[in-house]
């Protein structure tokens, strides 16, 4: 757990000196939410069913492009071959990449969500605590996924590409019991039917984040 | 120490190894000479647990029964690849890297660490303002924190300056008196030659010489080693 907690310290500590992955995750998410709230200018008056569909977008892409930063960071100057040196397991290596990457895309999420209550003139104080347990579940799901996938991209020459070509084929039922269960708490109050979309995704994330912990060891080496 | 047998690898069709044999014994000093592509840095990466051989076998400490991950705290790797974040300070990049080796973190031996590489007075710069010879010098510290027995070493002099030059050769040769193993692979023949016990030329990926230093002189070596790897 202290070697966990040493590697997700340090991503923290390099992104608070560079602010290089949130500050891309932020303006990204943000411009997607600008670019849906001028293209269904139109619906204003009806937009609240779209909303957890553009939500969900916006978090993907700058969830994605977050996920990309993670292991290149990691290349420059050989520092994964150095974190590859120390006597820890690999899925240790996992876990405190997943966590760094989980946390900064919640971070992202909040400040985009933000700005989708303003953009679309939305008030939900009632049913934020729902909306903060399904975008963690979303985001573990996500990141579960997506941090094996980035170990896997960042050793192509294509990684930038790669990467999004194979996680959302992937990631396709977080997303889409996501949007549903986004969907059922800003949109109905039958908050019982939550259940079958919550578990699904549990169900997906402890599944995907086992596999993933256990190929991890193997999509290191070359 | 550390056995090599009938190692083989292959990256696509390319074969960077082919069926190499060496065995290193506790305290000895090899340098690994050849040519760009001979096989030298795979050899590192495979007996370093960094690459995954195609065939045959390396053994560490083949007398004791280790999990393959302890193994790893019993090595040290130095290449031209720092392994420093560049955004960390010096004495961050030890701490965490002493984290992960379960060493104690504790600021005054970090300190002594950094220092003993010629860069007191530094400790918090970030890794980014340092020059090519000093981080050079902090990588040493990081692949020698944990005090490993095994020193791999891929051209660890690229870069250096001659006061860096030095300074590497003076710390590897003092590491090698306290009993430690070293593999080095090197270009400089007559620096290898200075600083080793043995000396092996890999060629197409197999040794092609396996030599004890006292056996030749520095400008034999030298002929042989023009005529193994000329074309």
């Amino acid at each position: 757990m202290t070697k966990i907690w040493a590697i997700f310290r340090k991503d923290l500590l390099i992104e608070l000196r560079t602010k290089d992955t949130l500050n891309s995750m932020l303006f990204f998410g943000v411009v997607v939410l600008v670019i849906f709230n001028f293209s269904l200018e139109s619906l204003r008056e009806s937009i609240r069913p779209a909303v957890p569909g553009i939500l969900w977008v916006a978090f993907a892409f700058s969830g994605t492009l977050g996920l990309n930063r993670m292991f290149a960071a990691e290349k420059e100057n050989g520092c994964l071959q150095g974190l590859l040196m120390v006597p820890v397991d690999r899925g240790t290596i996992y876990f405190g990449k997943m966590l760094a990457a989980t946390v900064f895309m919640f971070i992202s999420e909040i400040v985009i969500f933000v700005f989708t209550l303003v953009f679309f003139n939305l008030t939900v104080w009632g049913e934020i605590p729902y909306l903060a347990l399904v975008f963690l579940i979303g985001t573990l799901g996500f990141t579960a996924v997506g941090t094996l996938l980035s170990a896997i991209a960042v050793n192509t020459k294509l990684r930038e590409v790669l990467l999004p070509l194979i996680l959302f084929p992937v990631i396709l039922p977080i997303l889409v019991n996501a949007v549903e269960a986004t969907n059922i708490i800003l949109n109905t109050t039958e908050y019982r039917s939550l259940r079958l979309p919550v578990s699904i995704m549990s169900v997906f994330t402890i599944v995907f984040g086992t596999i993933s912990f256990l190929l991890f060891e193997y999509v290191l080496e070359d | 120490m550390i056995e090599v047998r009938g190692l083989a690898k292959y990256f696509g069709r390319f074969s960077a190894l082919r069926g190499l044999d060496l065995s290193v014994g506790a305290g000895e000093f090899i340098a690994l000479f050849g040519r760009n592509g001979a096989g030298k840095t795979t050899l590192l990466r495979i007996v370093a647990g960094l690459s995954h051989p195609s065939s045959g076998q390396v053994e560490i400490h083949p007398d004791r029964a280790v999990v393959p991950r302890y193994l790893r705290g019993c090595i040290g790797y130095l290449s031209h690849n720092t392994s420093l974040y560049m955004d960390l300070t010096a004495i961050e990049n030890l701490r965490f890297y002493a984290q992960l080796m379960d060493l104690p973190v504790d600021d005054d031996v970090l300190m002594r660490r950094i220092s003993q590489v010629g860069l007191s007075g530094r400790e918090r710069e970030p890794v980014r303002n340092y020059s090519r010879g000093m981080q050079q010098r902090l990588a040493i510290a990081r692949a020698f924190l944990h005090d490993p027995d095994i020193l791999l070493l891929d051209e660890p002099f690229t870069g250096l300056d001659q006061a860096g030059s030095a300074f590497l050769k003076n710390y590897l040769l003092s590491a090698h008196s306290r009993g430690k193993t070293c593999m080095m692979a090197i270009h400089d023949a007559a620096l290898g030659y200075e600083m080793a016990d043995r000396l092996v030329v890999i060629d197409k990926g197999a040794a092609a010489l396996d030599v004890p230093k006292q056996s030749v002189s520095l400008a034999e070596f030298q002929e042989k080693f023009m005529s193994l790897t000329a074309d």
